[in-house]
Order: C-alpha cells, then structure tokens, then sequence
C-alpha cells in the first residue's frame, strides 16, 4: 500500500469504530462526544478528497452547532432515569439484521464501481489555480443560485418553527 | 492513488452502522444521531465522487445536506421537547399516544 492509501485505511477504519462505538453508548452525552471526534475524522477525509471549504464548514456546522444543540437538549431532558433501563428496542435483533442485510447488499452492489470518463472540468490543476472556496462559491453563485436562495428559506423555515414548537404558549 | 470503490464502500458501511442504530435504540436522541451519521456517511460518498469525476456538483450537495441537517435537527429537537413537556419519556416504544 502506498501512503496515500494508509491515511485512507487511518481514517476510514476510525470513522467506522467510532461510528459502532456511538451509536452503543448508553449515556448520550457520551454518544455526542464520540461523534464529534468522529466528525473530525471525516473532515479530515474531506480534506484528503480536496474540500477544504467543506472540512471547515464540517467542523463549524455540524461539530459547532449541531452537536452543541444536541448536548443543550440532553441538558434540558431529564435522563436519569434513562441510564438505568435497556437501551435497546424489544426487536433490535430484527433491526440489526435489516442493516447487517442493507451492509452486505449495497457493499456487493458498489464494490467496483469505477468512475469513467467524461470528467468535469475541475481538475485538481483548475482548482488549486483559483482556490478551493472560490471555485466553489462561483458554481453556487452561478448555477446553483435557486437552490442557494431556497436553502435560507428552509433555514427560516426551521428558525420560526423551532421557536413555535418548543414555546409552550404562542 | 486511493480507488473510488473504497470510499463509496466506507460511506455504505457507515451509513450501515446508521441504519443499524436507528433500528435498534430506544432513546430517540440517539435516533436522531443516527440519522446525522447517514446524512454524513452519505456526504463522504458525494465529495469523493465530485473529486474523482472532477465536478463540482458533489461538493454543492453536500452544503445543501449540511444546511437541511441543521434545520431538521432543529426542528426535531424542539419536538423532542415539545413532547417531553406532555409525557416526560423519550423511549421510542414508550411513545404511543396515536397508538388504538
């Protein structure tokens, strides 16, 4: 195996671990934290794969806000109680044989996918001449400005409704 | 040169491990931390194929999923408490109100 193909093998086999590690935490605070060492792997993944604008935004979104809203809730519930009982559903084995099924039937349908030609014109040469996030945000300005414009309306979206779901009279 | 084959199995087995959490757990937080891995595990497989077919496309998906991501686990969250101010539970089999 060449170097490239060892980080690989570093990261993808840390972000499987730490994935099975926290989805069987029984405390979910601990749960939070593993995942967000495990949303530091794949931000470093992201950068391996030419993304820095999104290894960036994977750190500030999802392991600045996201985990932090999560640990703000589990603040909020009272989880006492839920340490001391089964952490598991009464069908678990079922569910755990769904996803064993759902593992073994996508990773034989994708095991050799290979990308053919014809490739796009962002090679690594045109983006590294102008720069990763300027490239990026050129296309999202350009041709994907309607869904750009949407994504703030679903962002409202979810601002208004929040605060009418968790407010206890509107 | 890393193949694109290992990626996209990588993203199928975490998003496994997704699926396998969601079926499984009883605490509805961490359903919803399933979920974030999927959304995740399926965020791994579109960068690499933006980088491996030399698109950009991939790469805008993806800040459209991190943005839906934030919404939804937003908007879960506050139902989660809305519901936990009625009935203080959050284990997913405990939740029956609409049950016969």
């Amino acid at each position: 195996m060449t170097a490239p193909q060892w980080f690989f093998a570093y990261f993808a086999g840390m972000i499987t671990l730490l994935s099975v590690v926290m989805i069987t935490r029984r405390n979910p605070v601990h749960g939070v934290l593993w995942m967000l060492v495990l949303f530091v792997h794949i931000a470093g993944l992201y950068l391996f794969l030419n993304a820095e604008f999104l290894a960036a935004i994977q750190i500030i979104v999802y392991a600045g806000a996201i985990l932090v809203l999560f640990l703000f809730v589990i603040m909020l519930l009272n989880l006492k109680k839920e340490l001391t009982v089964r952490k598991v559903q009464k069908h678990w084995v079922l569910g755990a044989a769904i996803g064993v099924i759902f593992a073994l039937f996508v990773v034989t349908v994708v095991a050799g996918i290979t990308v053919l030609p014809p490739l796009g014109e962002y090679s690594i040469e045109a983006i590294r001449s102008e720069g990763s996030i300027m490239t990026l945000g050129k296309v999202m300005y350009t041709k994907y400005l309607l869904p750009f414009e949407i994504a703030s309306l679903v962002l409202l979206v979810a601002i208004v409704g929040a605060v009418v779901l968790a407010k206890k009279r509107i | 040169m890393v193949p694109l084959s290992w990626y996209i199995i990588l993203s199928a087995v975490v998003f496994s491990i997704g699926v396998v959490g969601f079926f499984t757990r009883r605490n509805l937080i961490m359903i919803f931390m399933s979920i974030e891995l999927m959304l995740n595990s399926v965020n791994i497989s579109l960068v690499a194929y933006s980088h491996y077919l030399q698109s950009m496309r991939g790469q805008v998906l993806v800040f459209f999923v991190i943005a839906v991501a934030a919404a939804e686990a937003a908007i879960g969250l506050a139902i989660i408490i809305a519901y936990y101010r009625n009935n203080p539970t959050i284990k997913v089999d405990e939740i029956n109100l609409l049950k016969g």
